[in-house]
């Protein structure tokens, strides 16, 4: 198992040997890491491997059987893969809804903010459930930051958006990132952790594989670099050597 | 919490078609059974006082009259309760445990028999009625007026041989005893054949004294009977008296348990259906996760979900009986009491409903879920106790007692009507089964992201 040495006086969160079984099954095993304010960085494995139990025990939503998560500089934001969003309620009584339960004392100013960041203004009376997969993310991806996360997670988030969606999905997200949160998201489309990631932590089967830049990971499958093949080709070499 | 318990209004008037059915369904089902409950073939009880002295011989014009026999088939039509006063049978009129009460007075064969002498005095019986409600007065006044009417032919039967008697002596004469004298009477027929012998036989100037003496004492006991014949006559149509009294009371037990049930009918879909469906919708919104991330304990928002199913409960209860009001006549004096009953039964099935929707974990799976559990223990509590062998019952009676319809029925039987159950009890009841229910709610939640 490879571990990135991130200094903990620095990071924004730090994971230690976090392990989650359901049943006989083991979900996640003993997963050490770290990310610093400001980084973006990638969960990457293909499905079932552990992603969303890894977040949402970041999240706190999941107690870990073992292991620990710590948050020096406050509160997560969670994203999660599904839309988490009252479909019969509109998008601004949605917001509200959240920002009151977060206990923010400006509840209507935080709406007016998120309306404004998602660019969603226009259709803040509108229903939920009639906004399309890519409005509906961002709002979910809005009631996330109502808190003012330092550390947003993100579970998959562009998962059934169209590439212009994505693209505009990824721009808001990377803006966050250059106001110093850290962004973790977890994805099985690899082009995608290679496009927008600075840092990738590779997990199969509930274990951490690799964690470390894009270019230590060709560097991890040196077999693929000489062949000059994409990192998609490398991704999927590196877990077959690794019995994946 | 609140901003919670808003939201879930919210979703709730935003979706019109699913809120409406969920109120009107289990109104229409309510009111159906109600209904089929309270026009079921149905005995009114009657209390029953007899104060005539035991063995007191009962014979009028020398037949005797079955009195034992005459109760028996009185209690055979209705379902007569043996009271020892009548204080005791006004207060059950009053509580409404009964619908009326029937008092026979202790002078009543004393007075049966003088009908068959010349000087009659009508017997009385006293009939307390309860006219809160009059559909059922009406019925009861029916069916003691039916069984006075009978028993009056009966008599004036009897009666009327003795006139006839009294006719015939007065036609043809005869012995008839006055007074504790023996005397002769002539009769009509007699008299004129005396009259018309007199006539043919005298000369003009020499009267028979003896012979018009006959006539006079004829005609002076002639006068004195026509007298008493006013008398006669009217007890012969009317032998008995009724001394009806009425009294205002609360509504009788058989309309107030039918409205029971159907308000308990109501209160367990309204209630179950939404919390169980609300719990589950969290889920299938994701929104669960993202509450109980720090932002709601899973406790309160059991309690909040809890809180929503009392609120809808309370609403659609009141306007359900408020509905019912219109056809049937509800004690509105006892609205306060209503309302903890209410409170405590909506409360009970939400915890109930939270169960389910934690269990089930999906809307549909949900509501199907609440109606196969519901339905069985709503009929299982509806079997009399006299329907099912002894032991059988008392299996019903521990699986009813597990589930919140029994103890809701109770709770809103004893609300409506002074008659009914204790509200305390079944308050109590119904606080331990929302405190269990909530527990096992919340361990099914902890599989529930
Ligand atoms: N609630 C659960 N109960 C039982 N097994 C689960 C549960 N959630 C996830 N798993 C199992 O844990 C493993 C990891 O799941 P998950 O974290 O969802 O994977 P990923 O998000 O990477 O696709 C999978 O094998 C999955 O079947
Ligand atoms: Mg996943």
């Amino acid at each position: 198992m490879t571990s990135a040495a991130t200094a903990t006086s620095a990071a924004a969160i730090e994971a230690r040997g976090l392990t989650k079984r359901f049943g006989e099954r083991v979900a996640l095993r003993e997963v050490d890491f770290a990310a610093v304010p400001g980084e973006v960085l990638a969960v990457i494995g293909p499905n079932g491997a552990g992603k969303t139990t890894l977040l949402s025990i970041l999240a706190g939503i999941r107690e870990p059987d073992g292991g620990e998560v710590h948050l020096p500089r406050g509160v997560v934001g969670f994203v999660p893969q599904q839309a988490a969003l009252y479909r019969r309620l509109t998008v601004a009584e949605n917001l509200r809804l959240f920002a009151r339960l977060e206990g923010i004392d400006d509840v209507e100013a935080a709406v007016a903010a998120m309306l404004g960041q998602t660019g969603l203004g226009d259709r803040r009376d509108d229903q939920v459930g009639t906004l399309s997969g890519g409005n509906q993310q961002r709002i979910n991806i809005a009631i996330g930051l109502l808190s003012d996360p330092a550390v947003l997670l993100l579970d998959e988030p562009s998962t059934g958006l169209d590439p212009r969606q994505r693209g505009r999905l990824w721009e808001f997200v990377l803006g966050l990132a250059d106001t110093g949160t850290t962004v973790i998201f977890s994805t099985h489309n690899i082009a995608e952790a290679e496009r927008y990631a600075q840092r990738v932590l590779v997990i199969a089967d509930g274990q951490a594989l690799f964690d470390g830049t894009i270019a230590g990971l060709h560097a991890a499958a040196p077999a693929t670099q000489a062949a000059g093949a994409d990192f998609e080709s490398a991704f999927v070499r590196f877990l077959a050597e690794r019995g994946h | 919490m609140r901003w919670l318990l808003l939201k879930d209004l919210q979703i709730m008037r935003r979706s019109p078609l699913l809120t409406t059915l969920l109120v009107i369904y289990p109104i229409a089902i309510a009111v159906l059974i109600g209904f089929a409950l309270s026009r079921g073939p149905e005995t009114p009880r009657v209390a029953f006082l007899n104060q005539v002295p035991p063995d007191t011989p009962l014979s009028v014009g020398g037949e005797e009259l079955d009195l034992a026999g005459a109760k028996s088939e009185l209690c055979e039509r209705i379902e007569c309760v043996e009271v020892s006063s009548e204080g005791e049978a006004r207060e059950k009129v009053e509580s409404g445990d009964v619908l009326a009460a029937l008092i026979l007075p202790p002078d009543l064969v004393e007075k049966l028999q003088t009908l068959a002498g010349l000087a009659p005095e009508s017997p009385t019986v006293k009939v307390i009625v309860n006219e809160q409600d009059p559909v059922k007065a009406g019925l009861v006044d029916d069916r003691i007026n039916s069984l006075l009417a009978e028993a009056n032919l009966r008599i004036s039967q009897q009666v009327s041989d003795v006139s006839t008697t009294y006719l015939r002596i007065l036609l043809d004469g005869g012995d008839f005893s006055f007074l504790g004298e023996g005397i002769e009477i002539l009769g009509l027929r007699r008299s004129e054949q005396i009259l018309r012998e007199v006539r043919d036989q005298l000369p003009p100037s020499s009267p028979d004294l003896d012979r018009l003496d006959s006539v006079i004492r004829f005609s002076h006991l002639a006068a004195e009977n026509l007298g008493v014949a006013d008398d006669l006559l009217e007890s012969v149509s009317q032998p008995i008296k009724v001394d009806k009294e009425t009294i205002d009371g609360d509504t009788p037990s058989l309309d107030t348990f039918a409205i029971a049930v159907a308000a308990t009918v109501t209160l367990m879909f309204v209630t179950v259906l939404l919390v169980a469906g609300s719990l589950a919708l969290e889920r299938e919104e994701n929104a669960f996760a993202r509450l109980t991330r720090g932002l709601v304990s899973k406790a309160t928002l059991l309690a909040e979900k809890v809180l929503l199913g009392i609120v809808v409960a309370l609403a659609v209860t009141l306007l359900m009986l408020a509905g019912l009001g219109f056809f049937v006549d509800l004690d509105w004096g006892r609205f306060a009491l209503w309302l903890p009953a209410i409170v405590a039964g909506g409360a009970g099935f939400a915890a109930f409903g939270a169960a389910i929707g934690g269990a089930a974990r999906e809307v549909r799976a949900a509501s199907l879920l609440a109606f196969m559990v519901g339905l069985p223990v709503a009929f299982l509590s509806l079997i009399p106790s006299g329907a099912v062998a002894p032991g059988l019952y008392d299996v019903i009676e521990v699986v009813t007692a597990l589930f919140p319809f029994d103890p809701s029925l109770r709770a809103l039987t004893g609300a409506l009507a002074a008659a009914g159950p204790s509200i305390a009890l079944a308050v109590l009841h119904l606080a331990t089964l929302t405190i269990a229910y909530g527990v096992l709610a919340r361990i099914a939640l902890r599989r529930f992201v």
